[in-house]
C-alpha cells in the first residue's frame, strides 16, 4: 500500500515554476529521501503533502486522503517537523512535548520521546536556553509526539554536528523499525544513503533520478583506485576493481615496492549527485 | 472540550511564564492607577463634575482592555506566526476554531483578573466604591475584549516581523489609549483631538465602564456606545477573517 502518491505535481510562484509536474510513490514503511540543493522545490513538495500548500495541477494522495481536505483524523496520523524550528521559548522541553501531547487522542508518552531525543538532561531546561541542535531534536520529538504513522522531517539534521547528527540518524532508524513511513528531505548525501530505501533526486523542479541509493550509484560502474608511486599519485578506474587491485598488488610485491596511500573507493551518492545536479 | 480546557490552561501558562509580555499587558494600567491614582485620585475632574479617582478606574479598565486583548493579543500572535508555532498548531488535530476561542478565552481571563485588581486596588487605596453594576460591567467586559480581541486579530496582518511586532502594536495602541482619554476627559481636550476622539473605539468602550462605574447605569441604556464598540468590533473581525495567516512570511 502507498502511503503517499504524487501524480503530476505541478506548483509555480509568480513566474518561477518551483515543480515542473513530478511523479513518486512511498510505500508504507518506507523511509523516502527527497534529495537536491537549494531551491529545488524539496520544500514545497512537502508542504503540498503536509496541506500548507495548495497544488497547481496534479494529483496529491497522503494516507488515502487530499490533504487539502483532510480533517484532524488525517492530522492524527502525521507527524511534521518543519524546516525551521517552531518552539514556545518560554516553556521547558518537558512542557513542550506535554503540551503537544494533550492535541492528539493518543500521544505517546512525553517521557519516553524525550529518552528518545535524547534530551533527558534538559527536560527541565526552558526552551530558549537550548543549543540550535537541541531545539531541532525537541522539533523531532514534537513531530513524533501523536506517535505518527508517516512523519515528515524536512532538513531535520542541518546544523547538528557530527556526533548529533549519528545520533537523530538512529533515531529515525529506530522509527523506520517500528513500521513508521518516513518523508526526509535533505542535502547531506550521506544522510540520504544511511536511512534512505529510496531517493528522488530533485533539481530546479523535477526528479532527475529516482531509486535505491544502491541503484542509483550502481549506474556508474568503474570504481577508482589511487595510490602514490615514485612520489607520483596515481589514479585508475576500473570495471572490474578484484581483478585490476590483484594485479597492482601482485606487481608491486614482485617488485618489492610498496603501493603509497593505496585507496579504493566506490563511487558515492556524492558522486552521482554531482553529476546530476552541476 | 477537552482540548479547549488544556489549549485555555496552555495558553495561561505560556501568558504568565512570559513575563515582559505580563507585565506590559498586565501590570502596566495597575501601575498606571497606583500612579495617577496616588497623584490626583482625590481631585475633581472639572468637566465630569466626579472624583478623579473612580474616573481613573474605569479609564484604567479601558487601557486594560487595550493592552490585553488588543495590543497583547496582536504582537502574542504575530510572534507565533513568524516562529513557525502557528503553522506547527495547523499540523496537530487540534481544530483552529477551538485554538482561536481558546487564545481569545485565556485572554479574557487575564483581563478579568485584571479589571478585578483594579477594582480591589481602587477600593482598597482610593476609597471607590466596588461597581454596583456588577452585571452591566461584565457584559461591557465581555463586549469590549471581544471586539478588540477582533481588532487585535485584525491588525496582525499589518504587521510583517516577528521584531516590527510590538512597535507597529505599540504605535497604533499607545496614542490610542491617550486620545480616548483613558487618563483623562476628552472632554477638556482641543477641538482635533476630540474631533480624533470621538472615532476611537476605545473612547466608547471607557464611556461605558465610566458610565457604569462613575455614574451607576445600566449597560442597556448604553446603546450608542455599545454600537460604536461592536461596529470596531465587526471592522476587526471582516480584516481578520481576510488577512489572518498562520504561516511566516517566508514560509
Amino acid at each position: 500500500m502507498n502511503a503517499v502518491t504524487v501524480r503530476g505535481l505541478r506548483k509555480s510562484y509568480g513566474d518561477h515554476e518551483a515543480l515542473g509536474g513530478i511523479d513518486f510513490t512511498i510505500e508504507a514503511g518506507e523511509v523516502f529521501g527527497l534529495l537536491g540543493p537549494n531551491g529545488a522545490g524539496k520544500t514545497t513538495t512537502v508542504e503540498i503533502l503536509e496541506g500548507y500548500r495548495r497544488p497547481d495541477a496534479g494529483t496529491v494522495e497522503v494516507l488515502g486522503s487530499d490533504p487539502q481536505r483532510s480533517g484532524t483524523a488525517w492530522r492524527q496520523r502525521i507527524g511534521v517537523m518543519l524546516q525551521s524550528s517552531s518552539l514556545y521559548p518560554v516553556l521547558t522541553v518537558r512542557e513542550s512535548l506535554r503540551v503537544f501531547a494533550g492535541y492528539y487522542a493518543t500521544s505517546r508518552d512525553p517521557e519516553e520521546v524525550i529518552g528518545i531525543i535524547g534530551l533527558a538532561e534538559k527536560a527541565d531546561a526552558r526552551v530558549r536556553t537550548l543549543s540550535g541542535g537541541q531545539q531541532r531534536r525537541l522539533d523531532l520529538g514534537l513531530a513524533l509526539i501523536g506517535d505518527p504513522e508517516l512523519i515528515f522531517l524536512d532538513e531535520p539534521t542541518t546544523g547538528f554536528d557530527p556526533g548529533a547528527r549519528r545520533t537523530a540518524w538512529d533515531t529515525i532508524r529506530e522509527l523506520r523499525a517500528l513500521g513508521k513511513t518516513i518523508l526526509l528531505t535533505t542535502h547531506y548525501l550521506d544522510e540520504a544513503e544511511q536511512l534512505a530505501d529510496r531517493v528522488a533526486v530533485l533539481r530546479g523542479g523535477v526528479i532527475v533520478r529516482e531509486g535505491s541509493p544502491a541503484e542509483l550509484t550502481g549506474g556508474i560502474v568503474e570504481t577508482e583506485i589511487r595510490y602514490t608511486r615514485a612520489g607520483e599519485e596515481i589514479v585508475e578506474r576500473t570495471t572490474d576493481p578484484t581483478s585490476r587491485l590483484h594485479e597492482l598488488t601482485a606487481q608491486a610485491l614482485a617488485r618489492g615496492e610498496v603501493l603509497a596511500e593505496l585507496e579504493v573507493r566506490r563511487p558515492t551518492l556524492e558522486d552521482v549527485y554531482l553529476e546530476l545536479t552541476e | 472540550m477537552r482540548l479547549f480546557v488544556h489549549e485555555v490552561r496552555t495558553e495561561q501558562l505560556l501568558f504568565w511564564r512570559n513575563r515582559e509580555a505580563a507585565f506590559f499587558t498586565f501590570f502596566l494600567p495597575v501601575i498606571f492607577f497606583l500612579v495617577f491614582g496616588s497623584i490626583y485620585g482625590d481631585s475633581t475632574i472639572t468637566k465630569e463634575h466626579v472624583r478623579a479617582a473612580p474616573f481613573l478606574e474605569a479609564g484604567m479598565i479601558g487601557y486594560g482592555v487595550a493592552s490585553t486583548a488588543f495590543a497583547g493579543l496582536a504582537i502574542t500572535m504575530v510572534i507565533r506566526r513568524e516562529s513557525g508555532v502557528l503553522k506547527r498548531i495547523r499540523a496537530t488535530p487540534l481544530p483552529p476554531a477551538t485554538y482561536l476561542l481558546a487564545v481569545l478565552t485565556s485572554t479574557f481571563i487575564v483581563f478579568l483578573v485584571e479589571t478585578a485588581l483594579i477594582v480591589a486596588i481602587g477600593r482598597l487605596l482610593f476609597s471607590v466604591a466596588v461597581p454596583d453594576r456588577p452585571f452591566s460591567l461584565l457584559a461591557a467586559l465581555i463586549v469590549g475584549a471581544t471586539a478588540f480581541a477582533a481588532m487585535g486579530l485584525g491588525l496582525t496582518s499589518a504587521v510583517r516581523s516577528a521584531e516590527g511586532s510590538s512597535a507597529v502594536v505599540n504605535f497604533v495602541y499607545l496614542p490610542m489609549a491617550i486620545i480616548s482619554g483613558t487618563f483623562f476627559s476628552p472632554k477638556a481636550y482641543p477641538s482635533f483631538l476630540r474631533a480624533l476622539a470621538d472615532v476611537l473605539p476605545l473612547t466608547y468602550f471607557t464611556k461605558l465602564t465610566r458610565n457604569v462605574i462613575v455614574r451607576h447605569e445600566h449597560i442597556w441604556t448604553q446603546g450608542s456606545s455599545l454600537a460604536a464598540v461592536l461596529l470596531w468590533g465587526v471592522i476587526g473581525l471582516l480584516a481578520a477573517i481576510r488577512g489572518f495567516r498562520w504561516q511566516p512570511r517566508d514560509g
